[in-house]
């Protein structure tokens, strides 16, 4: 986690956004600076910035300082991504380490038929 | 230490000041009363006290409801706020669901003594990439436990979980770690598995919850349901292993062992009326204990529900309440066959004394009759109730199952107060042996039975026994007619009387 405050929240727009309601509105689920918790972070960084077309802004929610932030999204598994916009609402769970499965979670990847 | 005047002696060394270290119990496992009827004699005390409990069992066997209410007895008996985590069922419908047992959930939250926390889990709702763990789950319910102080927590049915992950391996490793966890805490927790194929619970999460099992089943034979308790495994500690009937009754779940008899019972010195004079004076020429036990048996056709009604008569003559459980005939039938020898029900009925419940014995199981009749004896609050026949209930049940079920229904009038008529039917030729299985149980048992002679058959009626009193031995003569029953004197075969 790059900020020192892991309550807060950190946004990213990419060029040229201008569409309001196209912007993508991700939450980061993490509980402390677990490895786990910081290798997603990462790894989002990455994959928003090399994959994301849209605007898009990513919050990051300690659930070790807002334990009751859990019960809003269902949240049991730690890290978890959360795709509040655009709905609907899509949940990745884990390190985000696999960048297909994240693609396709997401949905900005079509799912590959094996 | 106290100042003594004498020069301390050197013999004696000064009494130590500071206290050594605290020996280990002897007592081993400390124990977290459920307050479930039954259920803390069979486990010697409750379940283990700051571990996890796992309560398996199938589909509708009432796994969800006897951990609610250990639960909620924690709070209201007990003191110990709690948690419970429903993953299968909404706040709401549990609110609903344990209301009818007088469980008044929502005031409990409101009064800040229970959380309750309902995860709901879509099956393929969650895309897996890389590695997690339940931190997620940990942070809830630790600030559950947190925000009420809880010391029980309920996880029902955490195997939910194994439905929305797919990292199964994950999966099982979190739960070891959750189960640890829960320890830690210290909370006593009660977790709930639905039965799998050979084995207690689906994905066999028995194997991290070591300490204490028990295994709720609902069977069914003869056609009936019967509820079972029965505790597999209680590491530490003694426990009951036999299975125990148990019912979910109005008032919440009670297991039957047939070590909770309570003997403990007030008695009474009240003598009651049987409503037939010449019976009286055979029973010490006062007639019955009130809050006693009676058995009236006899062969087809003695007169043995006549007696029962007459004594319900009596006792509603004295404006006393009465339930008569009936099941073999209608009450309708009842009441026209009584008025026929004189004895009016219907009159008793209209003013509310009299309550009939009829009911076949194979209706039911063996715990729904009991608890029928615990909920009725609850909200009527008879002085006097009648089985007829009891022997009924004993063919709707086998053996040991059939004895602990009279036993706890001798037991619960009696602890109510209640004064209980049991008629029992019994094969002629046989007239004492059958009933030996609910004989040590009551307290006065009257015998009657058909003597033939004088070329006719004649009703005779003895008592075979009656507790604390001066009761008569003659065997003697018994008379049912147009203006009611009639005790008439000694019986002498070849002496009309």
């Amino acid at each position: 986690m790059s900020s020192t405050d892991p309550g807060a929240t950190e946004v990213a727009v990419t060029a040229g956004a201008v569409d309001e309601a196209e912007t993508w509105h991700l939450r980061l689920y993490v509980a402390g600076e677990s490895p786990k918790s910081l290798a997603a972070f990462a790894n989002l960084k990455r994959l928003c910035a090399e994959h994301m077309e849209h605007s898009y802004e990513i919050e990051i929610v300690d659930l070790l300082q807002n334990p009751r932030l859990a019960r809003g999204d269902e949240i049991l598994a730690i890290p978890t991504l959360v795709r509040r916009l655009p709905s609907p609402m899509r949940k990745i769970i884990g390190d985000l380490s696999d960048t297909d499965r994240v693609l396709v979670g997401l949905q900005l990847r079509p799912r590959q038929v094996s | 230490m106290t100042s003594v005047s004498t020069p301390p002696s050197v013999l004696l060394p000064p009494p130590p000041t500071v206290p050594g270290p605290p020996r280990p119990r002897p007592s081993g496992l400390r124990k977290s009363p459920t307050g479930i009827s039954g259920l803390d004699e069979v486990t010697g005390g409750g379940l283990p006290l700051g571990r996890p409990t796992l309560v398996c069992g199938p589909a509708g066997c009432g796994k969800t409801l006897l951990a609610m209410e250990f639960l909620v007895r924690g709070i209201t008996e007990f003191g110990e706020p709690g948690v419970f985590v429903a993953f299968e069922e909404t706040v709401d419908e549990l609110v609903e669901n344990v209301a009818s047992m007088g469980f008044d959930l929502q005031q409990l939250q409101d009064d800040g003594l229970l959380v309750m926390d309902h995860i709901h889990l879509a099956p393929g709702d969650l895309e897996e990439t890389g590695s997690w763990d339940l931190s997620g789950l940990f942070v809830r319910l630790g600030a559950a436990i947190d925000e009420v102080g809880a010391k029980r927590v309920v996880l029902d049915t955490i195997e939910t979980l194994f439905g929305a992950f797919d990292s199964v391996a994950t999966l099982r490793s979190e739960l070891r770690r959750l189960f640890m966890w829960l320890k830690e805490r210290g909370v006593t927790a009660v977790v709930t598995g639905e039965r799998g194929d050979g084995s207690l619970t689906r994905y066999g999460i028995e194997e991290y919850v070591s300490d204490c099992v028990i295994v709720l089943d609902h069977r069914v034979s003869e056609q009936t349901s019967t509820r079972r308790l029965r505790v597999l495994k209680y590491r530490g500690s003694l426990h009951g292993t036999n299975e125990y009937p148990f019912l979910i009754g109005s008032r919440g779940v009670s297991v039957l062992p047939i070590t909770s008899i309570g003997l403990q019972h007030a008695v009474s010195d009240e003598r009651i009326s049987t409503g037939i004079d010449s019976l009286d004076s055979m029973l010490g020429g006062e007639g019955l204990y009130r809050g006693s036990s009676v058995l009236i048996s006899g062969t087809a056709g003695t007169g043995k529900s006549t007696m029962a009604a007459q004594f319900c008569a009596a006792a509603c003559g004295r404006g006393e309440r009465a339930v008569y459980f009936a099941f073999e005939e209608s009450a309708a039938q009842i009441v026209r066959n009584m008025a026929s020898v004189g004895i009016d029900l219907a009159r008793w009925v209209d003013e509310g004394l009299l309550e009939f419940r009829c009911v076949r014995p194979s209706l039911l199981g063996l715990e729904a009759h009991l608890a029928s009749m615990m909920d009725l004896v609850s909200d009527f609050r008879p002085d006097v109730v009648v089985m007829d026949p009891v022997s009924d209930l004993m063919h709707s049940g086998v053996g040991d199952e059939v004895y602990e079920m009279l036993t706890r229904q001798v037991d619960y009038l009696k602890s109510a107060g209640v004064t209980a008529v049991f008629t029992s039917l019994n094969a002629v030729g046989d007239p004492e042996s059958s009933e030996q299985l609910i004989g040590s149980l009551i307290d006065t048992w009257v015998m009657v039975k058909l003597e033939e002679g004088h070329g006719g058959r004649h009703r005779v009626i003895y008592i075979l026994k009656s507790r604390g009193m001066a009761h008569s031995h003659e065997t003697r003569e018994f008379v049912v007619s147009e203006s009611g029953l009639r005790v008439a004197d000694v019986y002498r075969p070849g002496v009309r009387s």
